[in-house]
């Protein structure tokens, strides 16, 4: 037994929590451009000084917080009823109606993101139907802009929001909804007073694993967002990739780390607890 | 109750639409005569025709496989164990710490995962020489994040298995070795290929982490995809997101069969 | 019967190819502990969620005290119904499930407060307001399911299995406090049961239901002692039917008869052998085998402590019973 919780132990403390450790380690460091690896190891916090004092920096945590945060809410919106509507199907119909939500999951995330390039283009389908119905004279482009990213995170998210919320909403007795209306609460009233509360825990889950990676995206900012959009998943890619100056790049992730480490402590500790009450 | 239901129904059609359209959008342009998305010009399979001579598109699609499938089969192996682990032991030294480590992973943003492992491989490339980054260095990266998603289907599936079964097998003279291979196993056998495939879809469509700890010559399947969508709408991607989209269509299907007709067996 | 709380006319109520409930006429007097007594899939339950507004009915009326209630849901019915699995919201605690229903009738926080103590009081469960569902018992779940329902000061009550999730001790004592409660209160109890043994002892009227329709109404002694078929008569507690003649069959309660060692001074009589003594503890049941005859079943009260019963398996007796002992009936 004890060789059961090792290897899977020692695996992750090698691969995942050592280099965490050294990515700590380099965000101390300074940017050498002349070494290879361009690192000058030390003790310096030239790096978090930057992030923090500088306007671009600063401007591209609290848009990728703004976008994550929304974006999620949006995603939450539609992910709920889904996820009734299937909970509250036929019994022998909700495999089938979980599996449509789960399909474009298990198509690559790239491509699904790519789709929406040409829906979003200038000439794209969107813009084509909005021209042709008359409904907007001069949409403008979507592609490029805010709008788009958070598109793309509810597109590629939503299936993340849907399960969880799925499952939660699933084991609800409905007799409870039953009960409340026999005491005189109409549906609204039985959904906000019983419905919702009972399935906060699925909502919890759903908007954790959304808003979570949100917040670090790089794919869905960089093919939708152009220019225009800041988030910090790109910042540390452009400081690594572009700029090759690795300290920095180290302290961006120690930061989004620190930031993160919250809401996943959270939701690893809600994953325990939902798998205790099974 | 009805009202209530509509909405529910309707707000679930809008979903599906949402979910579906620009897949069939890109299915359809696959087989666009033109080479832009906005423009109709006639049905044609000549996209098809470049992209299976497309030499490049090829290998990394044979890279790309080959690790998801090594990768996939580690990650269930220790999946397992993590999720067993977690499942059976209520208690042991640094247990919090383990299952945070489990579970991290899969909600970390990539970017942190890949400039971190990134790092353990310069370093060892710097202390132990090696190993090259590229085939072995995706994979194991791919393990690291794909245990995760393996580690919580087991332990869902075993929160919910009958332990009196287990208990019997022993009363019947089983030592519990022989008990998790001929009752336990066989029974969580299906989470098990489960986790497989999201372990190898997830590591078949992966591109932050791989782009960070790959080598000059290692290019996987989504990264020359990546690069190649940068620059713009590639009706060659169109055709190649055709297939992968049928192979998850049924590999997902497959999935649903298999778990449809063990959860009338299950216990 | 005038001015009954609950009339129902020719309702039916279908299931998909499955008829539920068939044409059922049915009228309850106010104040009176009803009890719908059949086996499962009878459509008992049924009725109860058509009462209740759970369900519409494809035909018929439903008039709730003095109104067509036919098409009014649940939460606007003066009905409140307490649960076979008590449907306790689990994230309230004690006080504020009680609570729930007058907060939607949109009562003031005091009157709330006083209404709930008022009703935890009635069902003894004064100082466990601010338990949790779950750190409860199934006697206190249950009276927190009644409580909730009866603070709300309902024209008709509906019980559903009131007493299936108890176990025997808990029954009786709760079956008694359930009796006194309504009495106390004064309001119409309509209960819902297959334990046939339960609604006798509860009921001060009762109906028996099969396949969806009503097959006799009246007081548990009625029932008893004048079955109307030899459906009810087989299904409410022990008999035995004879056939007399062609669709004539004679409905004979085992303790109308009485077990001798000679043929007793009775209008009727048989002997046979002694196949089985069941000993009861309060009484004994006999089966016995009639020389050319059924087997039938014949109960004594062990009303002597010492006499350690007369008769042992195998023993030869007479059987005796009164002209009126049992009922006659043609169906």
């Amino acid at each position: 037994m004890r060789l059961v919780i090792a290897l899977p132990f020692l695996w992750l403390g090698v691969f995942f929590l050592l280099p965490l450790v050294l990515v700590l380690g380099l965000s101390l460091g300074t940017n050498a451009p002349d070494l290879a690896p361009p690192v000058e190891l030390g003790v310096s916090f030239a790096s978090f000084r930057l992030l923090f004092t500088d306007d671009l920096y600063l401007a591209a945590w609290l848009s990728s917080l703004r976008i994550a945060a929304t974006s999620t809410l949006v995603t939450l919106l539609l992910g709920y009823p889904m996820a009734y509507a299937i909970a509250r199907a036929q019994p022998r119909r909700r495999p089938m109606l979980l599996m449509l939500v789960v399909l474009p999951f298990w198509t690559s995330f790239l491509i699904r993101v790519y789709a929406w390039m040409g829906l979003l283009a200038e000439n794209g389908i969107l813009n084509q139907v909005l021209r042709a119905t008359g409904l907007v004279a001069d949409p403008g482009t979507i592609l490029g802009t805010e709008w788009a990213v958070h598109l793309g995170i509810v597109y590629a998210y939503l299936p993340f929001m849907v399960l969880p919320l799925y499952v939660t909403l699933e084991k609800l007795d409905w007799s409870l909804l039953e009960a409340a209306s026999d005491l005189g609460a109409r549906p609204l009233a039985a959904f906000l007073t019983v419905t919702l509360p009972l399935s906060l825990p699925g909502i919890v889950a759903g908007c954790l694993l959304v808003f979570i990676p949100a917040v670090g995206e790089f794919v869905i900012p960089d093919l939708l967002g152009g220019t225009r959009t800041l988030m910090i998943g790109k910042v540390l890619w452009d400081e690594f990739f572009t700029n090759s100056d690795w300290p920095l790049a180290s302290a961006v992730a120690i930061c989004l780390l620190a930031l993160l480490v919250g809401p996943i402590l959270i939701f690893q500790r809600h994953q325990e607890r939902s798998l205790e009450r099974i | 109750m009805t009202g209530r239901a509509r909405f529910a129904f309707t707000a679930l059609a809008f979903g599906y639409a949402f979910l579906y359209l620009p897949i069939a959008l890109v299915i359809v342009y696959s087989f666009n005569e033109s080479r832009l998305v906005t423009v109709w010009a006639g049905f044609s399979t000549k996209w098809w025709e470049a992209l299976m001579h497309n030499e490049a598109m090829l290998d990394a699609a044979w890279l790309s496989l080959r690790i998801a499938l090594a990768s996939a089969t580690l990650a269930t192996l220790l999946g397992l164990a993590a999720g067993y682990a977690l499942d059976r032991v209520p208690r042991f030294t640094g247990r919090t710490l383990f299952a945070s480590l489990v579970i991290a992973p899969m909600v970390m943003p990539e970017v942190v995962m890949g400039i971190s492992m990134l790092l353990l491989f310069v370093g060892s490339d710097q202390l132990l020489g090696g190993p090259a980054r590229g085939f072995l260095t995706i994979t194991v990266a791919h393990v690291t994040f794909s245990l995760a998603f393996v580690a919580i289907v087991v332990q869902a599936r075993l929160a919910d298995f009958d332990r009196t079964l287990e208990e019997a097998a022993m009363d019947l003279g089983a030592t519990p070795r022989t008990t998790f291979l001929t009752v336990t196993l066989p029974l969580i056998a299906p989470a098990l290929v489960s986790g497989w495939l999201l372990a190898f879809t997830l590591s078949l469509d992966d591109l932050i982490l791989t782009q960070f700890v790959s080598g000059a010559q290692s290019q996987t399947l989504p990264m020359r995809v990546y690069s190649s969508v940068r620059l713009g709408v590639d009706p060659q991607i169109n055709v190649l997101a055709t297939i992968v989209i049928a192979i998850a269509a049924s590999a997902l299907v497959l999935s649903a069969w298999l778990t449809r007709s063990s959860v009338d067996k299950r216990p | 019967m005038s001015d009954p709380i609950v009339k129902l006319e020719g309702v039916s109520k279908r299931f998909g190819a499955v008829t539920a409930v068939a044409g059922v006429d049915l009228e309850i007097a106010r104040g009176e502990l009803f009890a719908l007594l059949g086996g499962s899939g009878c459509g008992k339950t049924t009725l109860l969620r058509l009462l209740a507004g759970f369900e519409t009915p494809d035909s018929g009326r439903i008039v709730i005290d003095g109104q067509d209630m036919t098409g009014v849901p649940a939460y606007l019915r003066p009905v409140n119904m307490m649960f076979q699995s008590y449907a306790l919201f689990p994230h309230l605690d004690v006080a504020g499930n009680v609570a729930y229903g007058l907060k939607r009738e949109g009562a003031g926080k005091a009157e709330i407060a006083e209404r709930v103590a008022e009703a935890l009081a009635l069902v003894k469960l004064e100082n466990l307001g601010a338990r949790r569902p779950s750190q409860l018992s199934g006697g206190q779940r249950q009276r927190v399911a009644l409580a909730r329902a009866l603070v709300k000061r309902p024209k008709l009550l509906l019980l559903d299995e009131p007493l299936a999730a108890l176990d025997r001790k808990l029954r009786e004592g709760t079956r008694f406090e359930m009796v006194r409660l309504q009495e106390q209160l004064g309001l119409t109890f309509v209960v819902v049961t297959h334990d046939q043994e339960e609604a006798m002892s509860m009921a001060s009227r009762l109906a028996v239901m099969k396949d969806g329709s009503i097959v006799q109404i009246g007081t548990p002694h009625e029932i008893y002692e004048r079955p109307a078929t030899r459906f009810v008569a087989d299904f409410i507690g022990v008999a035995n039917i004879l056939q007399t003649a062609p669709h004539q069959w004679l409905a004979l309660r085992p303790e109308k008869i009485v077990l001798a060692g000679s043929r007793p001074p009775t209008a009727h009589a048989a002997t046979g052998k002694v196949v089985d003594i069941a000993y009861e503890g309060d009484r004994s049941l006999f089966r016995v085998a009639i020389d050319n005859g059924p087997v039938m079943l014949v109960a004594t009260m062990n009303v002597a402590r010492n006499s350690d019963g007369a008769w042992r398996r195998g023993d030869t007796v007479w059987l005796g019973w009164a002209d009126d002992a049992g009922q006659v009936l043609d169906e």
